[in-house]
C-alpha cells in the first residue's frame, strides 16, 4: 500500500514531497506538466477507493455525514487536479469508449455534472456535487418545532426505484439534487425485481415526469440511504462523460435495453 | 509529568468483546466523586469514589459501581427505515445543587436528563398496608400509628426527568451545559440548538450551516462547547479544521461568528488527506476559560481565545502516522474521532492514540509521555512504563514499530479528574483508572 498521495504543486516544480519514506512522484517542471506514472497511479487508486467508500453504506444505520463529506471533498480535489492536468477528460473518454453506452450502470454521480461539451472544450468542471439516491429512498424527516418540511417518501410514490437523473445512484452521500430534474433522461434502465439492486437499474421514463415538479430540496442527505450494491468505481465516472445537467449532453448515448440488465447481473455476480 | 500507576480496571477480560459493551463516552462530575461511562448498548454506568480506607490513608480510594441504568434504547425511524443507534455519544454532568445528581446523556437523536438519587431509608408502619405491601383489611385496624423512617440498604435510583427529542435531523455529536446551569446546547452535523433544562418541547436553533442545496455541502459541525464562565459564548469546530466562537447576545441565529480560528495550512505538507486530518474531532475550553484545545487527527492544539490566526501550542500525538495516511484512509481509521481533555489546573492535556496508547503533554515543561492501557500493566499500583514508537531505522528494545501497532485498539475517550491526578481511560470495553504515584 503506498503512502500518502502527494499533490504535485505547480509552484514548486523541483521540490520533492516532504514526507520521508514516501515513494511520491518526482515533480517535473510545471511547464511540462507531465505526471509520473506512479503518482498518477496513486492518485487514480485514491480516487477509486474514495468512490467505493462513497458507495458503501451501512444497511440500516444512517451513514456518517462527516465522513461522507470528507470523502466527497477528497474526490473533488482529485477531480480538480486531474482536470487541470488534462487527465480527467482522457479518463472519462476512455471509460466511455470502453463500455457500451447501453451498459452504463452509473452509480453515484459523485462528480460534477460536466457536460460532454464542457469536457471536450477542456473547461474545468464546476466543483462536483455529490448526489445520491437509491432505492430505499427516504424523505427528510424534520420534526423541528415550528419548522415543517414536507416529507415526501419516494418509495411510496412509485414502486419503481426512483433514479436520479441520468445517473442512477448508489448510495450517495448527499442529495438527490437538482440534477435529478435538470438532467435529461439519458438512460432508460430496466427495472429490477430485487430491491437491493434497484439502484442499479434504470429509471423508468415515467418517473421523471412524476418527480419533475417535486422540489429537489426534499431530497437531501437525510433522504438518502441505505444499502447499496457494490459497483465498480469506474461506473461512477461514466456519468461524467455522457451525462450533463442540461440539454447539452446528448441523450442518445444511453438508451437502455434489456442487455443492461444482463450487464448489471454480471457485475453483481462478479463475473 | 508525574509517574502514573495503575489503579483499577472495569469491564470484562474476554478477548471476545460484545459490541454493546464498547465504551463510547467517559466523564467525571464536577467534584470528581462520580465517574460516568456510556456504551454502545445505550447503558450508563456510574462509579463512585469510595473514601480512602482508614487503614491505608496513603492510598486513594477506589471507584466502585454506584448505579447502572439503560439510558437509551435502539429505535427505528419508520419514515426513513433507519435504525437509530442507542449508543451514548456524550454524557455531561450538571453541577450538583442538592442531594441528587443530574446528568445529560445523548444518543444520535435524543437527549435525556437523568436524576440519580439515593434512598437509604424507608417508611415502616403504614396503617393501610402491611409490611408486604398488601392492603390491610380496614376493619382490622384498631389503632393509628405514625409511620417511621427506618434505615435500609442503600439504593441508588436513576430516573429520566426530561426527554429532549425531535430536534435534530442529523446526528448529535456534542452536548454542553451552560454556566448559567439553566440551559445547554446540543450540536449535530449541521445545526446547534439551545435548550432550557426545564423545557422539552422547544429549543432555539442558534447555528444552522445547512446549505439550501445539499449538493453544496462541504463542511459539517464536529463539536461544540459552552464557555465555562461566559454563558453567552460558545464555540463549534468543523470538518475543515476551523473553530468559530459565537456570542449569543449578538443575534438569535449565530451564523456569523464573533471569532474565527484557523491555522494557515503548511503548503509543503499538503496532500489529498490534508483536509481530512485537519478535521477537528473535539474542542474543549480550559477550566480557566482563557484557552481552548482542539484535537485533529495527528495533533492537539491549544488556542488563546484572543488570537485567531494560529494556535499558541501544538502537540504531535502520533506524527509517525503521517506517512501511513493512505492506509489509514483505506481502513477508515483516518475518520476516528479522538477526544482530548485538560487536567484540573490546565497545566497538562491528555488524548488517546492507537494500540491502547494515550499521550499526556505538560504545557509548562513541554515534556510528553506515552502510556499504555493494557492488562499486562495492570498490577495494583504498578507504575506504568512509558512507551515509545520507533519511527524508522533501528528499533530499540522495548520500542514498538509503527507497523506493529494495533489500530483496532484505539483510545478515543479519556477523562481527567477535575481536582486530582486521577485519569479514566476507555479502551474498547474496559475502563482503566490510573493515578499518580503518591510518595
Amino acid at each position: 500500500m503506498f503512502t500518502k498521495g502527494t499533490k504535485r504543486k505547480f509552484s514548486d516544480p523541483g521540490e520533492e514531497p516532504a514526507s520521508s519514506g514516501d515513494p511520491g512522484p518526482a515533480a517535473p517542471s510545471a511547464a511540462a506538466r507531465t505526471l509520473s506514472s506512479s503518482y498518477s497511479l496513486q492518485r487514480q487508486s485514491l480516487l477509486d477507493m474514495s468512490l467505493i467508500k462513497l458507495q458503501l453504506c451501512h444497511m440500516l444505520v444512517e451513514p456518517n455525514l462527516c465522513r461522507s463529506v470528507l470523502i466527497a471533498n477528497t474526490v473533488r480535489q482529485i477531480q480538480e487536479e486531474m482536470t487541470q492536468d488534462g487527465t480527467w477528460h482522457i479518463m472519462t473518454q476512455a471509460l466511455a469508449a470502453a463500455q457500451c453506452p447501453a451498459d452504463r450502470l452509473v452509480a453515484t454521480e459523485v462528480l460534477c455534472r460536466q457536460t460532454d461539451a464542457a469536457a471536450q472544450a477542456g473547461q474545468s468542471p464546476k466543483p462536483f456535487s455529490v448526489v445520491g439516491l437509491q432505492e430505499g429512498y427516504h424523505s427528510e424527516e424534520v420534526v423541528m418545532e415550528g419548522d415543517v418540511e414536507t416529507e415526501v417518501t419516494m418509495s411510496s410514490l412509485s414502486p419503481l426505484s426512483p433514479q436520479l437523473s441520468s445517473a442512477s445512484y448508489l448510495t450517495g452521500p448527499f442529495e438527490v439534487g437538482p440534477c435529478w430534474e435538470e438532467e435529461d433522461e439519458e438512460e432508460d434502465h430496466s427495472e429490477s425485481s430485487e430491491p437491493s439492486l434497484m439502484s442499479e437499474h434504470s429509471r423508468h421514463p415515467a418517473l421523471e415526469e412524476l418527480f419533475s415538479d417535486v422540489d429537489p430540496s426534499y431530497y437531501d442527505l437525510d433522504t438518502v440511504l441505505t444499502g447499496t450494491p457494490k459497483m465498480g468505481p469506474y461506473d461512477l465516472l461514466e456519468s461524467l462523460s455522457s451525462h450533463g445537467p442540461t440539454a447539452l449532453s446528448s441523450s442518445s448515448s444511453c438508451r437502455s435495453d434489456l442487455n443492461e440488465l444482463d450487464h448489471i447481473m454480471e457485475i453483481i455476480v462478479g463475473s | 509529568l508525574a509517574a502514573w500507576c495503575f489503579s483499577q480496571v472495569k469491564g470484562a477480560i474476554d478477548e471476545d468483546v460484545a459490541e454493546a459493551d464498547i465504551i463510547s463516552t467517559v466523564e467525571f462530575n464536577y467534584s470528581g466523586e462520580l465517574l460516568a461511562t456510556g456504551d454502545k448498548g445505550g447503558r450508563v454506568v456510574i462509579f463512585q469514589h469510595e473514601q480512602e480506607s482508614k487503614n491505608r490513608p496513603h492510598l486513594r480510594g477506589e471507584y466502585n459501581v454506584y448505579s447502572t441504568f439503560q439510558s437509551h434504547e435502539p429505535e427505528f425511524d419508520y419514515l426513513k427505515s433507519l435504525e437509530i443507534e442507542e449508543k451514548i455519544n456524550k454524557i455531561r454532568w450538571l453541577p450538583q445543587q442538592n442531594a441528587a445528581h443530574f446528568l445529560l446523556s445523548t444518543n444520535d437523536k435524543t437527549i435525556k436528563l437523568w436524576k440519580i438519587s439515593e434512598r437509604d431509608k424507608r417508611a415502616e408502619g403504614y396503617n393501610l398496608k402491611d409490611e408486604d405491601g398488601r392492603l390491610r383489611d380496614p376493619f382490622r385496624i384498631t389503632s393509628l400509628r405514625v409511620p417511621v423512617l427506618m434505615p435500609m440498604d442503600l439504593m441508588v435510583e436513576a430516573s429520566p426527568r426530561r426527554i429532549f427529542a425531535n430536534a435534530h435531523t442529523y446526528h448529535i455529536n456534542s452536548i454542553s451545559v451552560n454556566s448559567d446551569h439553566e440551559t445547554y446546547l446540543s450540536a449535530d452535523d449541521l445545526r446547534i440548538n439551545l435548550w432550557h433544562l426545564e423545557i422539552t418541547d422547544r429549543s432555539f436553533n442558534i447555528v444552522d450551516i445547512k446549505p439550501a442545496n445539499m449538493e453544496e455541502l462541504t463542511e459539517v459541525i464536529t463539536a461544540a462547547e459552552c464557555h465555562p464562565h461566559q454563558c453567552n459564548v460558545f464555540v463549534y469546530s468543523s470538518s475543515k479544521g476551523t473553530i468559530r466562537l459565537c456570542d449569543m447576545r449578538a443575534a438569535a441565529l449565530c451564523d456569523r461568528h464573533s471569532k474565527f480560528f484557523e491555522e494557515p495550512e503548511d503548503p509543503s505538507s499538503r496532500s489529498f488527506f490534508s483536509e481530512i486530518i485537519s478535521s477537528i474531532s473535539d474542542v474543549k475550553f480550559s477550566h480557566s476559560g482563557r484557552y481552548m484545545m482542539t484535537r485533529d487527527y495527528l495533533s492537539v492544539k491549544v488556542w488563546d481565545l484572543n488570537m485567531e490566526n494560529r494556535p499558541v501550542e501544538t502537540y504531535q500525538v502520533h506524527e509517525y502516522l503521517r506517512s501511513k495516511l493512505c492506509s489509514l484512509y483505506e481502513n477508515d481509521c483516518i475518520f476516528d474521532k479522538f477526544e482530548c481533555c485538560w487536567n484540573g489546573s490546565d497545566s497538562a492535556i491528555m488524548t488517546g492514540s492507537y494500540n491502547n496508547f494515550f499521550r499526556m503533554f505538560d504545557r509548562n515543561t513541554r515534556r510528553d509521555i506515552t502510556l499504555e492501557a493494557s492488562r499486562e500493566s495492570s498490577k495494583p499500583r504498578a507504575t506504568l512504563k512509558p512507551r515509545k514508537v520507533s519511527t524508522g531505522g533501528k528499533r530499540k528494545k522495548d520500542e514498538i514499530s509503527v507497523d506493529s501497532l494495533d489500530f483496532n485498539k484505539k483510545i478515543l475517550h479519556t477523562a481527567w479528574h477535575p481536582k486530582e491526578n486521577v485519569i479514566a481511560v476507555a479502551a474498547t470495553n474496559n475502563l482503566y483508572i490510573f493515578q499518580d504515584k503518591i510518595n
